[in-house]
């Protein structure tokens, strides 16, 4: 025993090179790799730093959209203002302008903060509130003309400022040379928040709305431009998936290998990486001016999109389908299958995870996109309008959410930098549920070889 | 057992997922169809300045609130960009307003009548202040002359007597009241028609006043070429083109302490907390110093109607007198809160919309 550890045996290590100590180069070699390893472990914790940091702004700045400040006002509907003849013809009523309704407000204000100290005067109180009331009080007493004569109690929306006041956005020192609001109104609002006729609650409006000219941020909404998402979606869905997965078809399974096949092959692989800024201009050139479509409606937004799409799902449909067996196919021909049989009942079953997953990330890809639509007039104050019926949804002048986030961060008021952001986090979660979706598909129709 | 259950579960997911895709091609089908069926546009179509846009959006909004007509679509993109639009042609797909911040020129008449389009409606809305504006915390900008604009930024300047490409880095380099800090300026670029009003009533005056106008003319340049000369800009990295926004300027402005931007002053009225205001000629920027034609820098706002439209595109006209109108346009109205000021000629042009008086 003693014998067999002491005298070196044929094989070992030369004397001096001991397995339990490394020598020199091994010691390097070791080195290196642990250096590696640091350096990927860097890499990847540099990239969820990055995207932490991320995750966390836009939650920190996109958070408070979700949230509205709304003041609770009883409002007398003065008949003498509103209804003059006492007839309640709906005509007539619909004669005093949402301008008309202004004063009743003024009133319900001076009425509401009668027994609060105030240093704020009676032509200034308003400034509290959204200049979108009178169009809220105009739309009920329309709706119900029964209310007139009567005191009614509304929900309004607050202004701007006061909402980034609850937010602490706003502070009393920004308001010294603002002419929107003074620091007097903020002691009102301190008070009103206090009797509870202020309060800050969730906004369900952010998300169903319609955008809001500049003047009012705090009525703005993402809602017309997730529908106008929608459709356009729906037209790059009906028409990219079906031309895109014929066409890889047939060019993987039935066209014969030959320079012209190469040639489309290569213009296809190129259309991918062609900025997407120039199909928006291929867009308005095509459809708008040749076509004749209509400017900044849905359809052409989706036709464009699908021209983007197009070579991302044909390039996914063909790698899936170059990665089923060619025993299945030879199996499938061996028992008497023709050529499409085999395609359409072996083949393409098996490649449609593939064919999702690429269709789904291709969707993502014009979900997100913003370029194109700049081009074919999405971008600007378009999503005022719910579409009336599946027609106007695709025909009618509508925006997509990325273009709304554009339009919304480029804007004057501070406000709407902050409905930016929560614009993103609704994009967001879009993209996220679609990538899961991808993922389900995927795992769900797997299959393995 | 269990596999051949879990084949037959597979094959029952595959014909749905078939059906689903017959059922999206008869949809696309259908949805083919129906495009070419309905063409015909109700809401009115603008685009143009993106000065006049936030005016624009609110008029459409409360266009919208007061009548039956849809909300009218309002896009950005420029004067320019714009105009060049609206002179594509008559007809349902091209627009029917064109915003525009400065007067309509023959360039783009000539444009217009190539293409068609030949009885336009000038409107003018009411006047925009172009206002100097620096970080708040910045270097105290708080009084310039367009003389100090033209010797910081212009491209040749005036020094001892002699035309020299400008050699100031520092402002207090001619004028010792400025603060020594180098100079910095984002301006707006050639699309906008912002840049054309700073040009003319800035560089230009400021160019006349410090007598480098004279000197070139005495140096031997026609008048046309001592014009050019004096609203060319240093460019180089000191005067800035900005393509984009005002919000674009904010944020440039916001990360350089020593840069001075020009902005709208509704913009500037909306962000007094990120900015201070510099006087021009002794004169703050507001809507009365403009609107009594005290502050130098201001300019005419308008939008163009095309008159072919109206009867065809509903709402067009009635969206045109109500942007006019006093509730509106007036001194006291919405666009007037927001930083426009009124057109003390208003009922003129109430009147010229009614008659549909063309250019």
């Amino acid at each position: 025993m003693t014998d067999a550890t002491t005298t070196p045996m044929a094989g070992r290590p030369a004397k001096g090179k001991s397995l339990l100590k490394a020598d020199e180069r091994t010691r390097k070699r070791n080195a290196a790799e642990s250096r590696f390893k640091a350096y990927g472990l860097a890499a990847v914790l540099v990239g969820v730093f990055f995207l932490l940091a991320l995750l966390w702004a836009i939650v920190q700045n996109g958070a408070p959209a979700f949230t509205q400040t709304f003041v609770n006002l009883n409002v007398e509907l003065d008949e003498a203002r509103l209804d003059k003849n006492g007839n309640r013809n709906i005509d007539d009523i619909k004669k005093v302008s949402t301008f008309g309704y202004n004063p009743l407000i003024k009133d319900a204000l001076i009425r509401a903060t009668a027994d609060m100290q105030t240093a704020v005067e009676e032509g200034e109180l308003d400034k509290i509130l959204s200049s979108s009331v009178g169009a809220i009080v105009r739309d009920r007493v329309i709706a119900n003309p029964d209310l007139i004569g009567q005191s009614v109690e509304f929900r309004f929306l607050a202004s701007s400022r006061v909402d980034g006041y609850l937010k602490g956005r706003v502070s009393r020192e920004d308001l010294v040379r603002d002419k929107n609001l003074d620091a007097a109104h903020l002691d009102l609002i301190d008070l009103m928040v206090d009797e509870g006729s202020v309060e800050r609650v969730f906004n369900w409006d952010f998300i169903t709305g319609l955008d809001a000219s500049e003047s009012r941020p705090e009525q703005a909404g993402i809602g017309v431009a997730m529908l106008g998402s929608l459709f356009m979606m729906l037209v790059v869905l009906v028409l990219a998936l079906p031309i895109g997965v014929a066409a890889s078809i047939y060019l993987e399974e039935f066209a014969k290998q030959n320079r012209f096949t190469d040639l489309i092959e290569v213009n296809i692989s190129n259309l991918a990486a062609v900025p997407s800024i120039v199909f928006g201009i291929l867009g308005l050139a095509v459809f708008i001016q040749f076509a004749h479509l209509p400017q900044s409606a849905p359809i052409v937004g989706g036709l464009t999109l699908t021209l983007m799409t197009l070579p991302t799902i044909v390039i996914s449909t063909r790698a899936s389908l170059k990665s089923v067996p060619p025993s299945i196919r030879d199996a499938a021909l061996g028992v008497g299958a023709s050529k499409m049989q085999t395609v359409f009942h072996h083949v393409l079953p098996l490649a449609m995870p593939g064919i999702l997953t690429g269709t789904i990330i291709g969707l993502a890809q014009a979900l997100g996109e913003t370029a194109p639509l700049l081009l074919i007039g999405m971008v600007g104050y378009i999503a005022t309008n719910y579409p009336d019926g599946v027609a106007s949804g695709f025909l009618d002048p509508n925006s997509a959410m990325p273009a709304q986030i554009y339009e919304w961060a480029k804007r004057a008021d501070p406000a709407y930098y902050e409905r930016a952001w929560g614009g993103i986090i609704i994009l967001l979660l879009f993209l996220m549920t679609m990538n899961f979706i991808a993922i389900i598909l995927r795992r769900r129709f797997e299959r393995r070889w | 057992m269990v596999t051949r259950f879990a084949r037959n579960l597979c094959l029952t997911d595959w014909s749905i997922l078939m059906s689903i895709m017959k059922l999206t091609a008869t949809t696309a089908v259908f949805a083919a169809l129906s495009a070419t069926a309905v063409f015909a546009r109700d809401n009115v179509q603008v685009a143009g300045s993106s000065t006049v846009l936030p005016y624009a959006a609110i008029v459409a909004e409360s266009f919208g609130e007061n009548f039956d007509f849809p909300t009218p679509v309002i896009e950005s993109g420029g004067s320019s960009a714009g105009l060049k639009r609206f002179c594509e042609g008559v007809g349902e797909n091209t627009i029917d307003i064109a915003n525009s911040s400065r007067p309509i020129r023959e360039s783009d008449l000539a444009l217009c009548t190539e293409n068609g389009v030949t009885d336009i409606i000038e409107v003018r809305i009411g006047y925009d202040g172009i206002v100097f504006a620096s970080q708040i915390d910045g270097p105290e900008f708080t009084a310039f002359e367009a003389a100090d604009i033209f010797n910081a930024l212009g491209a040749k300047v005036l020094v001892d007597g002699a035309i020299v490409d400008n050699p100031h880095t520092q402002w207090a380099d001619f004028n010792g009241d400025l603060p020594a800090v180098d100079i910095l300026a984002f301006i707006p670029g050639t699309k906008h028609g912002t840049r054309e009003v700073f040009e003319e009533k800035v560089l230009m005056q400021g160019c006349e006043t410090t007598g480098a106008m004279q000197a070139m003319i005495d140096g031997g340049m026609s008048e046309d070429d001592a014009e050019d000369a004096c609203i060319e800009v240093r460019g180089n990295g000191i005067t800035v083109d900005i393509d984009g926004d005002y919000t674009e300027t904010l944020a440039r402005i916001a990360s350089n302490p020593n840069g001075i931007g020009v902005f709208g002053l509704a913009f500037y009225e909306n962000n007094t907390d990120s900015l201070k205001v510099a006087t021009v000629g002794g004169v703050a920027p507001n809507t009365e110093t403009i609107a009594a034609g005290v502050y130098p820098v201001s300019r005419p706002l308008f939008f163009f109607i095309k008159k072919a439209h109206i009867g065809v595109i509903p709402g067009l006209k009635e969206f045109a007198e109500f942007f006019v109108s006093d509730e509106i346009a007036g001194p006291d109205g919405p666009l007037s809160n927001y930083g426009l000021v009124s057109d003390p000629e208003l009922s003129a042009t109430q009147e010229a919309i009614v008659n549909e008086e063309t250019l």
